[in-house]
């Protein structure tokens, strides 16, 4: 039998339940018992103290990348659960772009397993589109279906195919899951590492316009139009994106989509490495063509990232995901154009995102919504609340303690970050999956 | 040679990546050494004690032979000790080769590297990682301060002064590392810069009046895409070299036309100033971007150019070096 635990006066944030109240939350064979005034005596039950804590469902990311099998060296399911674990996640949902992709039964499989085995967290993983991500010809998705997979996607790479992508939504729907989409036309987007305008013209990069998303994404829309197929469109970079799934909302379509916590808290000047006292008007120092800044889509400029959490306030943005993307040191240092696209979130997910309620651009319950009840809905699961009888997935973390970010110390593997050195507000000090501790920091 | 003509004062650059962190007294500073550079040149015996005992690493990742050679021979007459590495770049994985060979660079105690890559900001890279100097020969898109050095010594020596002249760069300005590093040095010796080519080869941002922002450092900078027009009263002409893959990605329909739209003639050299230089960074698809008669004609110091790289280099290369009792 677990041990039963009582997280003591803690601010309880559950947006599933309206509930936003100071009270004590009690666990119970891994499930939630209680929540209000406890006082229990009993010695099997463990006090952890969450005065001036807020507590809130475990979160859920439903983009990111474990690397295994196959790019152990990046990641393995043992370092990135315990990575996300670090980061206040309990579910996440990895995308199958490993080696050999999640295209079959025997990899989502092993992948089930070896995260039942040595995986510290839930992890639901994603299978691909098309066999082999080849863009080809539709992957099994009836199998991987039977098999777990919560969706369909050939992340970095898109679907670029519009008749297979008419056919991929078709066949889903049947199936009932999602196809996930990253939106990039290639010949908009061929030999470019960030984003276009100013500062790429400056640095000499190919940049990536803001139409090699929007173009797919209205692409992407229309088929799900067509087709009734529910299509997710991956980490939304531009105003324009923005604006599209709005009005595809209100007419009914069956469309959603996420955002990073990078896409909403950086710009294309991270690419700079400058300090806050520069501008990109200053001469570049050898700190510039900073590759942990490089990322697909790349960080976008001042307007798109502010409009970013309108998405949030008026709910077009379905979720936060942080689409983690560990790499090893070998693929980014090394020139800007040859390092790999990818930043290591997890661990540093929620210091981003809170910067939003710091900044008075969303309230603290939404943030918790988009981190917590509203991935679950868009799995159509029970997880995401702190229901009475729901598994006890369960994060506290301190709204107000500011850190300095250490790559050296996270538990990924990546340790690619531009936030490596800047300070974050708001800390997760505790993670319960099941009812058990899978991280603690006192 | 006398010390009273090369200032040996430190102009404030550990490595010199692009123009873009030259104040207006650097430029000037390295244009009046390079006189100075010249005189040794024209010397019996080419050599000056004052690099004796550094060592420079040429690092090329591109063929390149005149400028290559331009930075060996330039600081072979300063005495240092040159090596030359090269390798090409598309036989290097995922950079590990850049690193560790400039790790293996470093070792051997090189005081100055110069490198050249395909790829923008190679030499931000290095001078990052390492704690040589570094010169940029020229990376990827971005950046060839010494070339842009010798087109403003060239045009100081022709026509005395850089500032309030009006300059046309011409053609592939989307890609030419020569004219963004131009940009910089022309703009901050207060030359009055016009850019000219097809819509397809100048940045978006530059086309759509997004240097509005208060400080933008090429607020003032002209876009014209008619050749005629932007000639008038030109007193430098800045043709650039049209790389022949931008027909095959789209950006042309075909040289032809580049040729009759944006081409070098002598009709066209009639609408500017009466003697306006005519420059080329080289190598010259000529009868592309300039006729041949113009190229070699009486206008031209496309070959000054070349001549006077020597100098820079060598300027630059004692500037990098100075504050340590040189001698030359």
């Amino acid at each position: 039998m677990l041990k039963s635990i009582l997280i003591k006066s803690g601010r309880i944030i559950d947006p599933a339940s309206d509930r936003d109240e100071v009270a004590d939350l009690l666990i119970v064979d891994g499930k939630i018992s209680e929540i209000g005034q406890i006082n229990s005596k009993d010695q099997n039950v463990e006090v952890y103290d969450a005065k001036g804590f807020v507590v809130t469902p475990g979160f859920i990311d439903i983009h990111c990348h474990l690397r295994e099998p196959g790019e152990e060296y990046k990641e393995t399911i043992a370092t990135g659960t315990k990575s996300a674990a670090a980061g206040g996640f309990t579910t996440v949902c990895a995308m199958p772009n490993t080696n050999p992709p999640m295209d079959t039964k025997s990899v989502v499989d092993f992948v089930k397993n070896k995260a039942l085995t040595e995986g510290v967290i839930r992890v639901l993983p994603i299978g691909c589109v098309t066999k082999n991500s080849h863009g080809k010809e539709l992957s099994e998705m009836s199998e991987l279906a039977d098999a777990g997979v919560i969706g369909f996607s050939d992340d970095g790479k898109p679907v670029s195919d519009a008749n297979l992508m008419r056919q991929a939504l078709t066949y889903s729907a049947g199936l009932g899951l999602p196809i996930i989409n990253h939106c990039e036309v290639p010949e908009l987007a061929d030999g470019a590492s960030m984003n276009e305008g100013w500062i790429a013209t400056r640095l000499g990069l190919k940049g990536m316009p803001n139409s090699a998303e929007e173009v797919m994404a209205a692409r992407d829309i229309s088929l799900s139009e067509l087709t009734g197929g529910k299509v997710h469109l991956a980490h939304i970079s531009t105003a324009g994106t923005l604006d599209m799934v709005r009005e595809a909302k209100r007419r009914g379509i069956n469309v959603t989509c996420e955002v990073t916590p990078h896409h909403l808290t950086l710009t294309d000047e991270a690419v700079l490495s400058i300090g806050d006292e520069s501008t990109s008007f200053d001469p570049l120092t050898p700190n510039a063509y900073d590759t942990t800044a490089k990322v697909n889509p790349p960080l976008r400029n001042i307007s798109d990232m502010s409009i970013m959490a309108n998405g949030i306030n008026d709910n077009t943005i379905d979720f936060i995901a942080t689409d983690h993307a560990p790499h090893s040191s070998v693929d980014k240092i090394c020139t800007f154009q040859e390092a790999a696209f990818g930043i290591s979130v997890l661990e540093t997910a929620l210091g981003s995102v809170l910067s939003l309620y710091h900044n008075k651009k969303v309230e603290l319950g939404t943030l918790i919504k988009k981190l917590t009840s509203d991935p679950a809905s868009f799995l159509g699961s029970n997880l995401g609340t702190l229901k009475i009888g729901r598994t006890a997935d369960v994060t506290v973390f301190d709204l107000d303690e500011t850190w300095r970010v250490n790559s050296s110390l996270f538990f990924s593997k990546g340790k690619n970050t531009p936030l490596d050195g800047t300070s974050l507000t708001g800390r997760v000090k505790a993670t319960f999956y099941g009812g058990e501790y899978v991280y603690r920091n006192d | 040679m006398t010390l009273e003509t090369a200032s040996q004062q430190s102009f404030g650059q550990k490595h010199v990546l692009d123009l873009d962190s030259f104040t207006s007294q650097d430029i000037t500073h390295v244009l009046d050494n390079t006189l100075a550079m010249e005189q040794v040149l024209e010397r019996e015996i080419r050599k000056v004690p004052a690099l004796r005992g550094k060592t420079v690493v040429t690092l090329f990742y591109e063929s390149s032979t005149r400028t290559r050679v331009s930075f060996e021979q330039a600081a072979k007459i300063l005495s240092a000790d040159v090596i030359n590495v090269s390798s090409s770049g598309s036989s290097t994985k995922k950079g590990e080769s850049l690193y560790n060979t400039a790790l293996t660079i470093q070792a051997m105690q090189a005081d100055i590297i110069v490198i050249r890559h395909p790829h923008s900001g190679a030499p931000h890279f290095l001078a990052r990682q390492l704690r040589s100097k570094v010169i940029n020969a020229g990376d990827g898109t971005h950046a060839h301060p010494t070339q842009s050095l010798l087109d403003l010594y060239t045009i100081r020596k022709n026509i005395g002064t850089i500032e309030g002249k009006k300059i046309v760069i011409i053609g592939d300005i989307m890609y030419s590392r020569v004219a963004r590093s131009n940009l910089w040095g022309l703009t901050k010796m207060g030359a009055r810069v016009v850019l000219c080519g097809p819509q397809t080869l100048i940045p978006n941002d530059f086309l759509n009046g997004h240097r509005t922002e208060e400080g933008h450092p090429f607020a003032a900078v002209e876009i014209q895409t008619d050749l005629d027009t932007a000639l008038k009263d030109a007193d430098v002409i800045m043709a650039l070299r049209l790389q022949l893959e931008r027909q095959k990605a789209g950006h042309l329909p075909s040289l032809r036309e580049y040729s009759q739209t944006y081409g070098l003639n002598a009709r066209r050299l009639a609408i500017a100033k009466d003697g306006a230089l005519v420059m080329h960074p080289g190598p010259m698809n000529e009868g592309v971007e300039i006729e041949t008669d113009i190229a070699h004609g009486a206008q031209s110091v496309i070959e000054e150019q070349v001549k006077s790289g020597v100098a820079v280099r060598m300027s630059l290369l004692y500037s990098m070096a100075a504050g340590q009792n040189l001698e030359i």
